[in-house]
């Protein structure tokens, strides 16, 4: 398959890990931060760690939207759902994370209307089809996700399509790379950037990691390829003494982003002034919301929100993990209380989840058999 | 893993041990049915294991298997039970009727039997046109001629408008066992091999495309087919080292393979680049994030065969019509004990766990 094929080949990985073992200092511990979720999924499904020498050790960032999600939102937009003329529409990612009240799946066996949708798109179709209804789309995402329904927004205003909402829970990447490297226990060398966020906003928002905190950045594909060329990048530039933002993923990503997406993302929300994230809590202008002029098809505003508050059990030691402080399988519920079939902590409810992905591919790696 | 399970004998069991069951074996506390449950995957098997197997078959010493055998007098008799649920009916390379037919006498198959003769079971829904349920009897009564089965006995509900969706289907098939043959998750050993008889996800990616919820098409029909020629043409040749099998329906071969682990006991360590698939499945699983060892299949089997008849059994495949493609996967290993492992070309590993939650819609 192109584009897959090539970046999977056997030779050039293991020349790329060649490569890694000779610039990586033996005397010396390097700590690198993958913040997107979609790499923390890639680097487990593909056993890199199986391949990078012991001194190179991936911290697996808060980008998986899923997971910084608070419960509290999840109750929210399903007390909407309660009123029997509302379907509620959500990405399959979402279905299985629970509210304090269930899941979008649990709500659905108790005879609430939820779908599954594979882009914001098609909650509107459903809403064209089901004039007597009012379809209201959950949307989640970083700034992969927000242009597709900021377009969405806009063909409903332009159609006057009035029965269609969004709830609104996009978040933009930079605030939590701020947050985390704010955070007084963190100690990273470097960062792999977001690859498909970067296809929307460049790579320029990430150029004061490198110019302030001296941290080099590689904006970086998905494949094994890919993610071990980042790696080869970064150690240079740790090698040479620089921080500098590079681009791995030249074949997708432009240096100055996508104008096109910023600019329906411009037209159609606005920053809030703070966002609660699951695991890192509030984060001042990190999430967005519908401006005034699409207030009607606001879900937040057309119907009443509770306004959930619910706060992850204390025992659950997902800040620490997004962090980097723990490892995974160094929480006390991982595991035990918190399975990827019953998440307790943010990290564990979706695969993009740096406990999940743990879990499904590394933890059972080492049981021996006992027969 | 299917809604059969073993009978420890052949008599009926007692109702008095059944009255007698503790509340504490039942151990499914899940507060109401999921779509998940009906996927195949770990969901369904705690509601099989937590809540049925316990009121329902206390006591059994053996690990679920897609059929039972049973004596009954002096002779041994396979008997398996499935339902048919698919939407939409029908579908490129297959159909409900044919699912129906061929799905039961698969579960016989692996259980190593030969179908005799199979009941049918219809519930269909108030308004169905004639012309589709004639269309699906049809395509049953060819399945059944095309494997020289008998439709013995069956049953017709109607429900009203909306209560089903269009047609369901039940069949229950008996057979008789093929001689030499025993299918037993605690005979498997270390060493052994895994075969896999073809390209795997076919299935599942068709009725997921033929769905039309996504701008997606591919050139890809169903596998849905009898396997019974194929495990015949390797028993002919690897009998005696035959130590398991199983069709990998809903919930893939990821799926079975987690539940032979944990049934023998032992790891499963699967060489990813020999698993067949084809490139239409392989770039729909790409697109969509799926695993292809999580998809479903109705014309394959895997079969875990003694290392010093594998490559007999795989030869007798490969020179059987529709088996061309067959090859081992993978080996038994002692570790890591209750696991399947999946290595890859260029030296990494992962741990590929039974599905999780449902990822298609309703596919058998």
């Amino acid at each position: 398959m192109k584009y897959v094929d090539e970046f999977r080949d056997p030779e050039l990985i293991s020349k790329a890990a060649e490569e890694i073992r000779r610039l990586a200092d033996p005397g010396r511990h390097y700590r690198i931060m993958e913040v997107c979720g979609g790499h923390t999924h890639a680097i487990y499904r593909f056993g890199l760690k199986d391949i990078l020498p012991a001194n190179i050790d991936l911290i697996h960032g808060p980008g998986c939207p899923v997971c910084v999600l608070p419960m509290g939102r999840i109750d929210d937009g399903l007390s909407v759902a309660r009123d029997p003329s509302v379907i509620f529409t959500a990405f399959g990612d979402m279905m299985r994370v629970p509210g304090a009240h269930g899941s979008p799946l649990e709500h659905k066996a108790r005879g609430t209307d939820v779908r599954i949708v594979y882009s914001p798109a098609d909650a509107l179709q459903l809403a064209r089809k089901n004039p007597g209804r009012h379809v209201m789309f959950f949307a989640i995402g970083f700034e992969t996700t927000a242009p597709s329904t900021a377009l969405t927004l806009i063909r409903a205003r332009s159609e006057g399509l009035t029965n269609f909402s969004v709830f609104c829970n996009h978040v933009t990447i930079v605030p939590a790379i701020r947050a985390i490297l704010d955070s007084p226990d963190m100690r990273l060398d470097a960062f792999i950037g977001p690859g498909h966020v970067s296809t929307v906003i460049g790579c320029r928002p990430y150029e004061w990691i490198a110019r302030s905190e001296g941290k080099p950045v590689v904006t970086s594909g998905f494949e094994p390829l890919d993610l071990l060329q980042s790696i080869v990048m970064l150690l240079r530039q740790l090698r040479a003494g620089e921080a500098r933002v590079e681009n791995q993923y030249k074949r997708v990503v432009p240096w100055e982003g996508n104008r096109a997406a910023l600019k329906a993302m411009a037209e159609v929300f606005e920053l809030r002034p703070y966002f609660e994230w699951r695991g890192l809590g509030f984060i001042s202008q990190s999430a967005l919301k519908l401006r005034d002029q699409y207030a009607e098809w606001d879900a937040e505003r057309r119907f009443p929100i509770p306004g959930a508050r619910i706060t992850d059990p204390k025992a659950a030691q997902c800040g620490e993990v997004l962090k980097g402080v723990l490892k995974p399988a160094q929480c006390k519920l991982f595991g035990n209380e918190c399975t990827p079939e019953h998440p307790i902590g943010a990290l564990m409810v979706s695969t993009e989840g740096s406990c999940a992905a743990h879990y499904q591919y590394e933890h059972r790696k080492n049981l021996v058999s006992v027969a | 893993m299917r809604s059969t399970l073993p009978i420890r004998a052949p008599e009926k069991p007692r109702l008095s041990s059944l009255n007698g069951v503790a509340a504490s074996a039942i151990r499914f506390r899940d507060p109401r049915i999921e779509m998940a449950h009906g996927a195949g995957g770990k969901a369904s098997r705690r509601l099989v294991e937590g809540l049925f197997a316990p009121l329902l078959f206390a006591g059994s010493p053996q690990p679920l298997n897609d059929a039972a055998v049973l004596a009954v007098d002096t002779a041994s008799v396979a008997i398996t039970t499935d339902s048919f649920v698919v939407r939409p009916l029908q579908f490129p390379g297959g159909s409900i009727g044919e699912l129906a037919v061929n799905g039961t006498l698969n579960d016989l198959a692996v259980s190593g039997a030969r179908a005799h003769a199979i009941t049918a079971t219809f519930v269909l829904e108030e308004g169905l046109a004639t012309a589709i349920l004639e269309a699906e009897v049809r395509a049953m009564a060819d399945a059944l001629t095309r494997a020289n089965v008998a439709l013995v006995a069956g049953d017709t509900k109607v429900v009203e408008h909306g209560k089903a969706d269009a047609m369901y289907i039940t069949t229950t098939g008996i057979g008789r066992p093929l001689p030499g043959i025993v299918v037993d998750a605690r005979s498997v050993r270390p060493g052994d091999k895994v075969i896999l008889s073809g390209p795997i996800g076919d299935h599942g990616i068709t009725i997921l495309l033929a769905r039309g919820d996504l701008d997606l098409e591919a050139d890809l029909t169903s596998d849905t087919r009898s396997v019974l020629p194929l495990i015949e043409s390797m028993a002919i040749q690897a009998a005696p080292g035959i130590r398991w099998m199983r069709d990998p329906t809903r919930g893939g071969v990821a799926t079975s393979l987690n539940e032979l682990a944990r049934d023998c006991g032992l790891g499963i360590v699967l060489n990813e680049d020999a698993i067949p698939i084809r490139n239409e499945v392989r770039g729909a699983c790409e697109l969509l994030g799926l695993d292809p060892l999580h998809i479903a299949n109705e014309g394959q089997f895997l079969a875990v065969i003694a290392p010093e008849y594998a490559n007999a059994a795989v030869n007798a495949l490969q020179l059987t019509e529709g088996g061309e493609d067959a090859v081992i996967i993978g080996e038994i290993q002692s570790e890591p004990a209750c696991a399947v492992l999946v290595t890859t070309r260029y030296g990494g590993s992962r741990i590929v766990d039974m599905l999780v939650g449902d990822p298609l819609p309703r596919i058998c």
